[in-house]
């Protein structure tokens, strides 16, 4: 008897520290995007479906703009993360935790601060682009920090080893024989690579979309910092309403929003590419 | 004659050398190159020779700025908010994250299926999603946000972490171990200290380092929880207005030199464990 009430006690305290405060406040969250009130006269939960409506045609642009830079930039992630996770699974030799390593570096610098640092290095007369238009090989008024184009690369260099780590884990796991079966089987190279590897990593490409595509598109600070005031995202707006307009209800309904629409996303893609138990691959 | 020998043998070829290979090692040194450009820039405009608070352009090489480390009061003050705040997190979620760890490891039980879920969620939310939600939170209990909304939220997002590796690294464990210790009169207690805990330390380590690197960099959550209190990526944006003062350099830089002693450390530990 006693023994079954062992794993509860184990659980008990991270599990109520989860409860009360991840569980409850969504609740909470859930039900302030369904009132109506201000900061001054209180909040009143009638049912105002409209904060939905509203919260949704009001800021149309934002969140497809989210949707857009975040497909864009986990596409590039991929894209770029891939080769290279590729080469250090199967060429790194003795050296893969060392290339490994290097990848995850930016893990040690603060967030923040490497944004600022793009910032800083992508000004419009900074470093990179001033002696380039000094040297008349780029005209005066060419930018780089204010568009769409550096919030998508920010996003994509702040989560790039997100998508390195989970492609080289599953990389790792494929067992070299396999290869060399294909090609006694008379698989060309390119032929072992599409129809034997590249499978076997995609659980791993998967992961790193689930690792990537919320975060990025739910992001705001590579908006705020390398995007002006024409490219924000539905994390601006969220934070805005949020902090500096205290319109709970109306930054609680993009909220949720927000997360139906990524919820969505994530499981047409499990589903487009056949790995229906997303729990299971997360989880493992 | 010859031919048929040489078929037969095929692992003994000479491998060609492959264009294709050289050019994926090429490839993985410019994105390490990319990856660690801004992290260059930083170190290196920790040490430039400024006057005033704009750093912009170089201006020669100095040490001064890592004398005068702590001379912009309200940055020192963030700076141990972080480190204090991440310290007491990590703590908190080691516990609470090993102890969960364990229970999924170890046992099976109602609710271990809801458990996981929330874990899930927990770790795949959007974190502006998560930090709205948490003031909406203290908004509605009218609580005033400040150093403690802080820490409550940082246990809450890393412990899930900690305690999917240490679960991780219980289902390796093979049970008969417990079950020999057991035999020999150990009690649960025991047990625990004397068994299970030291095989899996290292587990622990990995998942309280985790905790401590995502508590030291948290931004999105905390800029929706913290009210007037200010974290070290919370002054720098605050600041970043009026130009960032080189001592931010210094102290990323130093953040950074001791996050790499701290993994490097985990990695020998982990090996000697072994």
């Amino acid at each position: 008897m006693r023994r079954r009430l062992v794993p509860y006690l184990l659980i008990l305290p991270g599990g109520l520290w989860l409860a009360i405060f991840f569980v409850v406040p969504m609740v909470v969250m859930l039900s302030f995007s369904l009132m109506e009130g201000d900061v001054v006269n209180g909040f009143a939960l009638t049912w105002h479906w409209q904060n939905y409506t509203e919260g949704i045609s009001t800021y149309a642009d934002q969140l497809v703009r989210s949707l857009l830079y975040g497909v864009l930039a986990t596409a590039a992630c991929i894209l770029l993360a891939y080769p290279a996770a590729y080469w250090i699974a199967f060429r790194g030799g003795v050296r893969k935790t060392t290339y490994l390593f290097l990848m995850l570096l930016p893990f040690f610098v603060s967030f923040v601060l490497r944004t600022f640092s793009w910032k800083f290095l992508l000004a419009d007369d900074g470093i990179v682009l001033g002696p380039l238009k000094s040297a008349g090989l780029l005209p005066q008024d060419f930018h780089v920090i204010a568009t769409g184009f550096a919030v998508v690369a920010g996003l994509t260099y702040n989560y790039l080893p997100f998508m390195v780590l989970p492609i080289y884990v599953a990389l790792e796991r494929v067992d070299p024989t396999m290869v060399e079966a294909a090609q006694d089987l008379y698989a060309g190279r390119a032929q072992a690579f599409l129809r034997v590897v590249f499978p076997l990593s995609l659980p791993g490409v998967f992961a790193g979309v689930l690792m990537t595509f919320v975060p990025v598109s739910a992001d705001y600070v590579n908006a705020t910092v390398l995007g002006g005031t024409n490219n924000t995202m539905i994390g601006n707006i969220i934070q805005n309403l949020y902090l500096v307009n205290s319109d709970y209800p109306e930054a609680a309904a993009l909220s949720f929003t927000l997360m139906a629409i990524l919820l969505v996303g994530i499981f047409l893609y499990a589903r487009a590419l056949g790995t229906e138990d997303v729990l299971e691959v997360a989880t493992r | 004659m010859k031919a048929t020998i040489v078929d037969l043998k095929p692992a003994v070829r000479r491998p060609r050398v492959r264009w294709g290979d050289r050019l994926l090692y090429l490839y993985t040194w410019a994105i390490i190159v990319w990856l660690c450009l801004p992290i260059a820039v930083m170190i290196a405009f920790g040490f430039n020779d400024t006057t005033g608070r704009l750093n912009l352009t170089w201006q020669g090489f100095t040490l001064k700025w890592y004398g005068q480390l702590f001379s912009v009061p309200d940055l020192t003050t963030a700076l141990v908010n972080s480190l204090t705040i991440a310290v007491v997190a990590t703590l908190g979620s080691a516990v609470l994250g090993t102890l969960i760890g364990l229970a999924l490891g170890k046992y099976r039980f109602r609710g271990q299926g809801a458990l996981n879920i929330v874990q899930f969620a927990a770790i795949s939310a959007p974190e502006t999603v998560m930090g709205a939600s948490l003031l909406s939170f203290f908004v509605q209990l009218g609580v005033g946000r400040g150093y403690w909304t802080i820490l409550i939220a940082h246990i809450m997002f890393s412990l899930s972490f900690v305690a999917i590796t240490v679960r991780s690294r219980v289902l390796t464990l093979d049970p008969s171990i417990d079950e020999a210790a057991r035999d020999l009169g150990a009690g649960g207690w025991a047990v625990f200290r004397l068994v299970t805990l030291p095989m899996i330390f290292p587990a622990v380590l990995a998942g309280a380092l985790l905790a401590f690197a995502l508590s030291i960099d948290d931004f999105i959550i905390t800029s929706f929880n913290s009210g007037s209190t200010l974290t070290f990526p919370l002054w720098i944006w605050g600041a970043q207005r009026n130009g960032l003062p080189p001592q931010v350099n210094v102290m990323g830089t130093l953040i950074f030199v001791g996050g790499i002693l701290l993994a490097a450390g985990n990695a020998v530990v982990a090996r000697r464990r072994r």
